[in-house]
C-alpha cells in the first residue's frame, strides 16, 4: 500500500541553458514589429489605393496641378537607398555586442534620418498644391504627412537606441533592439521609396 | 501535483511550497489604486476589459430601452429626432466598439489565452495595459460626449457627406472619428499580444497541430484585425481632416468621392462582424466539447473553416453596398463571395452538431447557452443567406429587417456565446462556481424577450419599415408590432439583472470551484482557481489536442525558469519547442501615462491642430519612460546537469 | 413563439400604398418577392432540421449528474458522423450553388430593360423632400415637382437619381428595390407599374433629422390621365380671383415663402424648397407626412418645427388674416 500513496513523480523539461537574448526570427520584439509594419502597412496601401480611386474619377492627374518639383523628391529617394548601408551594418554588427560599432551605426543612421527629414519640410513647399485644394492635394500630403511621421518616429527611436549605446546598457536584448530598428528603417524607407514612385513618377509616366 | 516534490530551480532544490513563495514574490503585482494604474499581469487586465466592456453593454442596452420607449407609439414626442439621432448613433458604437469587441476579442483573449498557452504571463503585458487605459480613454470621450449634448448623431458608419464638415457642423462626428481611432489603436495592441502570445508562449508540445480551437480562432481574429482595423482607422482619420482641416477627401465638389468612404468602411466593417462572430464561435466549440464529455469531432474542419472565414472575410464587404446601383457583374461576385462565406460556417455547425449527437450532454450553464446560441445564430445565420441575394438585399436594405438580421447574428453570436463563457470561466475567474437556478432564469428571461423584440422586427421590415426613423406615422399601422418589440425588452432587462445577481451572490457566496470543476481539456484548468500571478508553478507541457485530457500520469512540467526574475519561456511557432527565454518587464505606471498623453493629444485635436504638436512630445516621453531599460538582461544560469528521472 | 408571431404578423392591417415588400403592385417587386419565398422555404427547412438535429443530439444522451462524467470516444460513432457530415457539407454547397443561380437570374429579369420609349424623370433628393423633374430639351415643357411622382402604367420609367446634398435612398417597396442617391453620382435605373394606384415610398438612407419624414408617393395613371396631367403642369401658376387670393399672393411675394419656394408666374422663383406652382394637385404635403388640407397646412406654415423639428423651414408669424389669405391662395394652385 506504500507505492500507492507515492505521488507520481512528473517528468520534466529543464530548459535552464535555453538562451535569454535572442537575434533573428525567434525574437518577440522582432515579431512585433512585423506585425506593426503590416498594420502601418496596411494603412500606406489603403491610402494607395484611394490615391489610384481617386484618379478614377477625374479626367486629368493631376487635376489642374503640376506634378510636384522633382529636386527634393528624388534626393530624398537616394538618401533612403543610401542609408540602408548603415541600418543593415548596424543589424549585422548587433549580436556580436560591438557597442563601438553600433553607436557608429546608429549615429550614421540617425544622421540620414535627420537629412531626410530636413528634406521633406521643404518637399512640402514643392508639391505645386495645398492640401486644402481639392481631393489629389488632400491625398498627396496625407500620404507624405504620414510617411513624414514614420520618418520622425524612425528618427526618434534611433537617437533613443543611441543614448542607451552611449551607457552600458546596450546589451543584452537591447542589442537586438538595435537590430530590429533596422528592420523598421526598412519599412520607412521601402513606403518612402513607394511614395516616391507614385507621386513623382506615375504622374510624369502615365 | 504532490506538493513535497523536489524540484530544481536556479540550481537548487527547494519544494513546491516554498517555491509558490519565491514565484509570488518575483511576480507580485502592486494592489489598491495603484495596482489599478500599473497592474500587469494579463488575467487582472484581461477581467478589466470584461468587466468594462459590460458596463458598456448595459449602458448600451439603455439607450436600446429608450429607443424602443420611443417607438412604442406613432409619433411619439418622447425624444426628439436630435436626441433619438444621438441615441441610435450611441447605442450602435457603444454596442460595436465599446463592448462587442473589447468583450469578445480583448476580454476573454486576454484572460484566456496566456493560460490556455501554458504561459506565464501574456508577451508586452505593458502594450496589453496601454490598450486597456485607451480603450477606457475612447469609452469616456463618447461617453462625454453624450453627456454634454455633443453625442454623435450621424450613425456608427458615419457615412459621408453627411458626417462631412458641410452638414455635421459642431463637434458630435469629431468624437466620433476619435473615439474609433482610440478603439482600433486599443484592438491593435492587444492583437499584436495576443498573436505573439499564441505563436510564441504556447507550453512545449502543444504544436501548431495541437493547438486548441480556441487558440486558433484567437490567432485568425488577431490577424483579422491586423488586416482590417487600419481601414477603418483610414476611414475615420481621413474624415477627420476633412472635418477639421480642411482637405477633400469625402467632398465631390472637389474631386473628393463619397463612396471611397463606403470601400473604406466595410473593408474593415465586414471583417468586424467576423471578429465579433468569431470569439463566439470558439467559445462555443469550447463548451459544446466540455459538456459531451468527447473530443470535438472534427477539429482539421473546424480550424480550416475558422481560417478560411477569416479570408472569405476580407472578399463580401461590397454587400453592405448593392443599392448603390454598382455593376451587375462586381454585384454576382459578391452575392458569390458572401454565400460562399455560409459554407466555413455550415461546417463548424455540422461538427458541433456531430459532437453532441456522439457525445453525453450534461447541460450545465454554458452548454445551456451554447444551445441557445443555436437556436439564436442559426436564424441570423440564414437570414444573411437571403441577404446576399442582391434583389433581396436591394428590397429589405435599410429596413427593420436588416436589424433584425444583424441582432440575431451579433446577440446570437456574441452574447450568447459571451454567457456561456462568463458562466464557464467565473470559476477559474473566481474559485467559486455560478448558480444553476439563476443561471436558467436568466437564460429563459433574456432568450424569451430577445426573440420578442427581435424576431418581430423582421416582420416590421417586410412591412416597409425603414431603420434609423424617429418615429412613423399612425396610417403605417406599424403600432402593433412595434409595442410587442418593446414589451421584449422587459424580459431583457429582467434576464440581466438576474444574471448581475448571480454573479455578484456566486463570487462571495459560490460553491467552491477546485482547478477543474467542469472537467475540461484546456490547460488553463491545470492551475488554480483563481491562477496565481504566475499562473503556473510549473510551467505544463502537452501530449495532445486536448492538454489535459491526454496529459500522462507523468506528463512533463517546465524547470530550469529563473524564480528571482519574471521569466518567461519562448517557444517555436511551429513545433514549440523551447528557443529562448524573455523577461517580463513587470508592472509599470508608464504605460497609463502614456495613454493619458495620448488621449489628452487626441481629444485635444478635435479642438486645434496644435495639439497634436503639443502633445507629442509628451508622447514620446512617457514611451521612452516605459521603455527605457532598467537594469539588465538576465544572464542564463550556469551549465549544471539537470535534475530528472 | 415564432410561430405566434408569424401569426401575430399575417394578422396585421395593411399599409396604405402598398408599402409591403410582400405585396408588390409591379412586376419586378413581384420577381423579388418571389425569390424572397424562394430562399425563405429553403432556409426555413434548413433551420428545422438543424434545430431538430440539434435538440435531438441534446436529448439522445443526456445526463443529469453536477459533476463532469468521464470523457470517452466513439470511434464507430465518429465514424458515421464522417459521411453525414461529408453528405451535409455537399448539400449545402448544392443549395447554394442553387441560391445563386435563381439569385442572378432574378435580378437580371428585374433590371433588364425590355421596352423602349420610356418616360424619363429625374428624382433629386434633398434634406428631406424629394425633387421631381421631368425634363424636356425645352426648358418650358419640363415639369417641376415634388414628392409626388406621377407616372404612366405599362410604360417604363426610367429614374435618374442624383442628390443635392447627402446620401439618400428611393425606395418603394410595393415597386422595386432601392437605390441610393449619391451626391456626385448621377444613376438610372427603371420599373413599370401595371396597375393605377399610389404606391407609398420613403427614405432609406439614414439623412438627418428628419429621415423618418421624408416620404413620396408614386402615382399610377393611364396614360390618358397622365398626360393631361402633365398638361396641366406645364402650366404658370393660377392668377388670383378674388381680393383674398390676391392678398394671399402678396402675402407669399412679402414673406420669407418666396425665399425658397418656386411659384411659376409669380416673382417667387428660388428652388431651395418644393416647387408649389400647383400646390394644390398634391394630396399631402411636407413630404407625404400631412395631409394637403387647409388646417394641415396652417399649421405647417405657422411652425414647420414643431411638426418636423430640425426641417428647412421656418416658422412663419401671421396675423389671422395674412394666414387666411395665404391659404386661400395656396388652395387655387391647381
Amino acid at each position: 500500500m506504500e507505492s500507492l500513496r507515492e505521488p507520481i513523480r512528473p517528468l520534466t523539461l529543464d530548459v535552464s541553458d535555453v538562451p535569454s537574448v535572442a537575434f533573428g526570427p525567434s525574437n518577440t520584439t522582432r515579431l512585433a514589429n512585423v506585425f506593426y509594419m503590416t498594420i502601418e502597412g496596411m494603412m500606406f496601401a489603403l491610402l494607395f489605393a484611394s490615391y489610384f480611386y481617386l484618379r478614377t474619377r477625374v479626367q486629368q492627374w493631376p487635376p489642374g496641378h503640376l506634378a510636384p518639383d522633382l529636386r527634393y523628391g528624388v534626393a530624398n529617394a537616394i538618401i533612403f537607398i543610401l542609408s540602408v548601408i548603415p541600418a543593415r551594418w548596424v543589424q549585422k554588427r548587433a549580436p556580436s555586442g560591438d557597442r563601438a560599432a553600433i553607436r557608429i551605426g546608429l549615429m550614421v543612421l540617425a544622421a540620414f534620418a535627420l537629412l531626410a527629414t530636413a528634406i521633406r519640410v521643404f518637399e512640402f513647399t514643392t508639391l505645386n498644391c495645398r492640401w486644402s485644394d481639392d481631393a489629389y492635394s488632400s491625398t498627396l500630403w496625407v500620404l507624405i504627412g504620414m510617411h513624414a511621421g514614420h520618418l520622425v518616429t524612425e528618427l526618434i527611436e534611433t537617437i533613443v537606441l543611441l543614448a542607451v549605446a552611449l551607457t552600458d546598457k546596450m546589451e543584452g536584448t537591447r542589442l537586438a533592439d538595435a537590430a530590429i530598428n533596422s528592420d523598421y528603417w526598412y519599412f520607412v524607407v521601402v513606403t518612402g521609396l513607394l511614395n516616391f514612385i507614385f507621386i513623382y513618377g506615375l504622374p510624369r509616366l502615365l | 501535483m504532490a506538493t513535497t516534490e523536489p524540484v530544481i530551480a536556479n540550481g537548487k532544490d527547494t519544494h513546491d511550497t516554498e517555491l509558490a513563495w519565491r514565484l509570488a514574490r518575483t511576480w507580485y503585482q502592486p494592489r489598491g489604486v495603484w495596482g489599478w494604474l500599473s497592474n500587469t499581469h494579463h488575467t487582472a487586465v484581461g477581467i478589466r476589459f470584461m468587466v468594462t466592456a459590460f458596463i458598456f453593454l448595459l449602458l448600451g442596452g439603455v439607450l436600446a430601452a429608450l429607443m424602443r420607449l420611443q417607438l412604442i407609439k406613432p409619433e411619439n414626442s418622447l425624444l426628439g429626432p436630435d436626441l433619438y439621432n444621438q441615441i441610435f448613433t450611441m447605442h450602435g458604437s457603444t454596442m460595436i466598439f465599446l463592448f462587442a469587441v473589447p468583450m469578445m476579442f480583448q476580454g476573454f483573449g486576454v484572460y484566456v489565452v496566456p493560460l490556455m498557452c501554458g504561459a506565464r504571463n501574456i508577451a508586452f503585458p505593458r502594450l496589453n495595459l496601454f490598450s486597456y487605459y485607451l480603450y477606457v480613454g475612447g469609452a469616456l470621450v463618447l461617453w462625454g460626449g453624450l453627456l454634454t449634448n455633443t453625442g454623435p448623431d450621424v450613425g456608427w458608419f458615419a457615412y459621408v457627406p453627411l458626417s462631412g464638415p458641410q452638414y455635421s457642423p459642431g463637434h458630435r462626428a469629431d468624437i466620433w472619428s476619435q473615439m474609433i481611432t482610440f478603439t482600433e489603436v486599443s484592438a491593435l495592441g492587444v492583437a499584436v499580444c495576443l498573436a505573439t502570445t499564441i505563436l510564441r508562449y504556447r507550453a512545449p508540445g502543444m504544436t501548431l497541430n495541437r493547438m486548441p480551437i480556441l487558440l486558433w480562432e484567437k490567432l485568425t481574429i488577431s490577424f483579422m484585425v491586423i488586416f482590417a482595423m487600419p481601414a477603418v482607422m483610414v476611414a475615420s482619420g481621413l474624415l477627420l481632416l476633412d472635418r477639421l482641416v480642411g482637405t477633400h477627401f469625402f467632398n465631390p465638389a472637389e474631386g473628393g468621392d463619397v463612396l471611397l468612404y463606403q470601400h473604406l468602411f466595410w473593408f474593415f466593417g465586414h471583417p468586424e462582424v467576423y471578429i465579433i462572430f468569431l470569439p463566439g464561435a470558439a467559445i462555443v466549440s469550447t463548451v459544446v466539447s466540455c459538456f459531451s464529455r468527447r473530443r470535438i469531432f472534427g477539429h482539421t474542419p473546424i480550424v480550416v473553416s475558422v481560417v478560411a472565414t477569416g479570408f472569405i472575410g476580407f472578399g463580401v464587404w461590397v454587400h453592405h453596398m448593392f443599392a448603390t446601383g454598382l455593376p451587375q457583374l462586381s454585384e454576382s461576385f459578391f452575392t458569390a463571395a458572401s454565400l460562399m462565406i455560409v459554407i466555413p460556417t455550415g461546417v463548424q455547425f455540422f461538427c458541433w452538431l456531430a459532437t453532441i449527437w456522439n457525445g453525453r450532454v450534461q447541460m450545465r450553464l454554458p452548454m445551456l447557452w451554447a444551445f441557445g446560441f443555436f437556436f439564436v445564430f442559426l436564424i441570423g445565420g440564414l437570414s444573411g443567406v437571403m441577404l446576399a441575394s442582391v434583389p433581396v438585399d436591394t428590397q429589405v436594405h435599410d429596413t427593420y429587417f436588416i436589424v433584425a438580421h444583424f441582432h440575431y447574428v451579433l446577440i446570437g453570436g456574441a452574447l450568447f456565446p459571451m454567457f456561456a463563457g462568463l458562466y464557464f470561466w467565473f470559476p477559474k475567474m473566481t474559485g467559486r462556481m455560478p448558480d444553476g437556478a439563476l443561471g436558467k432564469w436568466h437564460f429563459w428571461l433574456f432568450f424569451i424577450g430577445f426573440n420578442l423584440t427581435f424576431f418581430t422586427m423582421h416582420f416590421l421590415g417586410l412591412h416597409g419599415m425603414t431603420r434609423r426613423v424617429y418615429t412613423y406615422l399612425p396610417d403605417m399601422h406599424w403600432q402593433g408590432l412595434n409595442r410587442l418589440a418593446s414589451i421584449g425588452v422587459a424580459f431583457m432587462t429582467a434576464g440581466l439583472l438576474v444574471f448581475i445577481a448571480n454573479i455578484l451572490r456566486s463570487r462571495r457566496l459560490g460553491a467552491r470551484a477546485g482547478d477543474n470543476p467542469w472537467g475540461d481539456s484546456g490547460l488553463e484548468w491545470g492551475t488554480s482557481s483563481p491562477p496565481p500571478p504566475y499562473n503556473f508553478l510549473h510551467p505544463p507541457t502537452v501530449n495532445g489536442r486536448d492538454a489535459l485530457w491526454d496529459a500522462a500520469p507523468d506528463q512533463a512540467v517546465v524547470v530550469g525558469l529563473r524564480d528571482d526574475i519574471r521569466e518567461v519561456l519562448v517557444t517555436h511557432s511551429l513545433d514549440s519547442n523551447p528557443q529562448h527565454k524573455d523577461e517580463d518587464p513587470g508592472p509599470s505606471i508608464w504605460p497609463f501615462l502614456a495613454s493619458v498623453a495620448v488621449s489628452a493629444t487626441f481629444v485635444g485635436s478635435i479642438f486645434t491642430p496644435w495639439a497634436v504638436p503639443y502633445g507629442a512630445p509628451l508622447v514620446i516621453i512617457t514611451l521612452i519612460g516605459w521603455l527605457w531599460p532598467r537594469g539588465h538582461s538576465p544572464a542564463p544560469l550556469p551549465q549544471r546537469t539537470s535534475w530528472s528521472h | 413563439m415564432i410561430a405566434a408571431l408569424f401569426v401575430i404578423a399575417q394578422a396585421m392591417p395593411l399599409d396604405p400604398g402598398r408599402h409591403n415588400i410582400l405585396r408588390p403592385g409591379a412586376p419586378q417587386g413581384s420577381h423579388i418577392e418571389w425569390l424572397y419565398w424562394v430562399i425563405f422555404w429553403i432556409v426555413f427547412a434548413v433551420y428545422v432540421l438543424l434545430i431538430l438535429g440539434f435538440t435531438r443530439a441534446g436529448a439522445r444522451s443526456r445526463s443529469d449528474a453536477v459533476y463532469p462524467l468521464p470523457v470517452f470516444e466513439d470511434k464507430e460513432g465518429d465514424e458515421r458522423a464522417k459521411w453525414a457530415v461529408g453528405t451535409a457539407i455537399a448539400v449545402t454547397v448544392v443549395t447554394l450553388f442553387v441560391v445563386l443561380v435563381l439569385s442572378v437570374v432574378t435580378g437580371k429579369k428585374a433590371a433588364g430593360l425590355t421596352s423602349k420609349n420610356p418616360v424619363t424623370i429625374q428624382v433629386i433628393g434633398h434634406q428631406w423632400w424629394w425633387e421631381v423633374v421631368y425634363p424636356n430639351p425645352q426648358a418650358d415643357l419640363t415639369v417641376t415637382t415634388a414628392n409626388e411622382i406621377h407616372v404612366p402604367v405599362n410604360t417604363p420609367v426610367v429614374i435618374l437619381t442624383n442628390s443635392s446634398d447627402v446620401i439618400h435612398s428611393f425606395w418603394a417597396p410595393g415597386i422595386t428595390g432601392k437605390r441610393d442617391l449619391l451626391p456626385g453620382y448621377s444613376s438610372a435605373f427603371w420599373f413599370k407599374l401595371e396597375q393605377p394606384g399610389t404606391y407609398r415610398g420613403q427614405c432609406a438612407e439614414f439623412c438627418g433629422l428628419q429621415h423618418a419624414h421624408m416620404g413620396f408617393s408614386v402615382i399610377a395613371q393611364s396614360l390618358e390621365d397622365f398626360q393631361a396631367w402633365q398638361q396641366q403642369q406645364l402650366k404658370p401658376a393660377a392668377e388670383p380671383s378674388n381680393d383674398e387670393t390676391s392678398r394671399g399672393r402678396a402675402v407669399f411675394l412679402t414673406h420669407a415663402c418666396q425665399m425658397c419656394h418656386t411659384i411659376r408666374g409669380t416673382d417667387a422663383g428660388s428652388r431651395l424648397g418644393p416647387d408649389l406652382t400647383h400646390l394644390a394637385t398634391r394630396n399631402m404635403i411636407a413630404a407625404e407626412t400631412l395631409p394637403n388640407s387647409r388646417g394641415a397646412l396652417a399649421g405647417w406654415i405657422l411652425d414647420p418645427q414643431r411638426i418636423k423639428p430640425g426641417a428647412e423651414m421656418a416658422p412663419n408669424s401671421l396675423s389671422p388674416d395674412d394666414l387666411q389669405a395665404l391659404l386661400a391662395y395656396l388652395q387655387t394652385l391647381q
